[in-house]
């Protein structure tokens, strides 16, 4: 069974996301990082970069292919975790915490109401797994 | 259990692995004819291939295309195996069966009953040999032996497609998951671990092995593959001869080996540029286990393959800085 925190919300694309006041702050789940296997290379979004709500915000690569990071929300990117281009396998490592992709200044915190609770999303992972 | 890709790689390139390979062909050539037969059907020089081994070979069509990439085995004078890939067996039976002609050959598809195990790495000898009686010390490079591993029929090649030293095993596919477990059993103590496709192409890419449909295809001749080493235009006449001599006069484009400076991952398909100018493309492209570095082989215009030539690879309309290396990224280990 994969790890779901229970405090966070996450998407059908298996991403997650914190919320900090008008910050969120996203990254892959424990299933994504699993079904990638080994992380060699994060492609991160530039600093003040606007990104759409289910649009491209980075790239994560695994020796075998290159996966698409939805953005959760609509906003601005204020901070990439750059730790990640020197050592991509923290996200196999630590998805939750230090293997965070981006910071992003939320532009309408209306849209985090369509994201998914951590019991909706157990589900979904429940029946891909299958 | 299969691990990951990487942990894989290097448990092959510093222990040893087993691959189910199964998939591929096998297609026997027998009878008195067999060796004009092969000089005609393949673009090496069949009679430099002696007894009991093994060599690299290719099939070209008449326009020089490359119909496969194969490894042949001489049994003896009337009698060789060609190991082809999966998705060509049919294609290449169906080429050899229309050239035929007068030729005093019965050529015979045994891939369905025959299973193929790889062990490859630098402990594989010593695991095979827990299972054999004969001794595999006398196995050189690329020689193989009939005889039987725990009774069972098996040709043992020391041969392989990792850049290790290692065997090729053929054996008939009924016995083929009591064999595969036995080596997991054996090689237990040797930390022998079952690797995939993921591992295997990884592997080959290192040491620039083509692979079909990717460095090589019915559009892509062996001499613009890099590959010339196999192509003698000087033996006896072949199919694709003609049309190989007129390429080699002319030869427009050839395939590289690169390595990225920045970081990135260079895939199948991404353009290659030289000064903004498109020049290529890539044919295979990984993040290499052992490097630890984007890697890739290329087929550019020729003028801009040389060694040293510093090129841009676009990934997801970025360009990424690149430089032409010489192959292979890692150097046969083996014996």
């Amino acid at each position: 069974m994969s790890n779901i925190p229970e405090q966070l919300k996450y998407t059908k694309d298996h991403e997650w996301i914190k919320i900090e006041e008008d910050i969120g702050i996203v990254g892959i789940t424990d299933y994504a990082q699993n079904q990638l296997t080994d992380v060699v290379f994060v492609e991160l979004p530039e600093i003040g970069k606007q990104v759409e709500k289910d649009k491209n915000l980075a790239n994560v690569e695994s020796v075998k292919s290159v996966s698409d990071v939805f953005s959760p929300i609509s906003g601005e990117v204020i901070e990439a975790n750059e730790k990640l281009s020197d050592s991509p396998e923290t996200i196999n490592k630590d998805c939750y915490g230090e293997g965070w992709i981006a910071k992003i200044k939320i532009k309408d915190k209306a849209e985090l109401d369509s994201l998914m609770s951590a019991e909706d999303y157990k589900k979904l992972t429940g029946s891909e797994s299958h | 259990m299969y691990s990951s890709v990487i942990d894989e790689h290097l448990t092959t390139r510093t222990k040893a692995a087993i691959f189910d390979v199964s998939h591929m062909g096998e297609l026997m050539i027998e009878g008195k004819g067999s060796i004009t037969f092969l000089q005609n059907m393949i673009t090496r020089d069949i009679n430099k291939l002696k007894q009991g081994r093994c060599f690299y070979a290719v099939m070209c069509n008449n326009n020089g295309g490359t119909i496969d990439d194969l490894f042949i085995y001489r049994f003896n004078d009337n009698k060789f195996m060609l190991v082809v890939n999966a998705g060509t067996i049919d294609k290449d039976f169906k080429h050899l069966i229309a050239n035929k002609e007068n030729y005093e050959v019965e050529i015979k598809n045994i891939s369905d009953e025959t299973a193929k195990i790889d062990v490859q790495g630098p402990e594989a000898e010593k695991i095979i040999q827990k299972l054999t009686r004969y001794s595999l010390e006398e196995l050189k490079r690329f020689e193989f032996k009939e005889t039987t591993i725990q009774n069972t029929q098996t040709i043992i090649s020391r041969s392989g497609y990792t850049g290790e030293d290692g065997f090729e095993l053929y054996l008939k596919k009924e016995k083929a998951a009591e064999i595969w477990n036995n080596i997991l059993e054996a090689g237990k103590e040797h930390n022998l671990k079952p690797a995939g496709l993921g591992a295997r192409d990884t592997l080959r890419l290192e040491c620039c092995y083509s692979l079909y449909g990717h460095e090589l295809s019915e559009h892509i001749n062996p001499l613009e593959a890099g590959i010339s080493f196999t192509v003698k235009l000087e033996k006896q006449d072949f199919i694709g001869r003609k049309a190989l001599e007129k390429i080699k006069q002319s030869q427009k484009k050839l395939n590289i080996a690169f390595e990225l400076v920045e970081r990135g991952i260079p895939r199948e398909h991404y353009k290659v540029l030289k000064d903004n100018k498109e020049i290529g493309y890539v044919t295979s492209g990984t993040m290499s286990p052992i490097l630890k570095k984007g890697i890739g082989m290329a087929l550019v215009d020729i003028d801009h393959s040389e060694i040293g030539t510093e090129i841009d690879i676009n990934i997801r309309d970025k360009l990424y800085k690149a430089v032409i290396v010489k192959k292979p990224f890692y150097s046969y280990k083996g014996k």
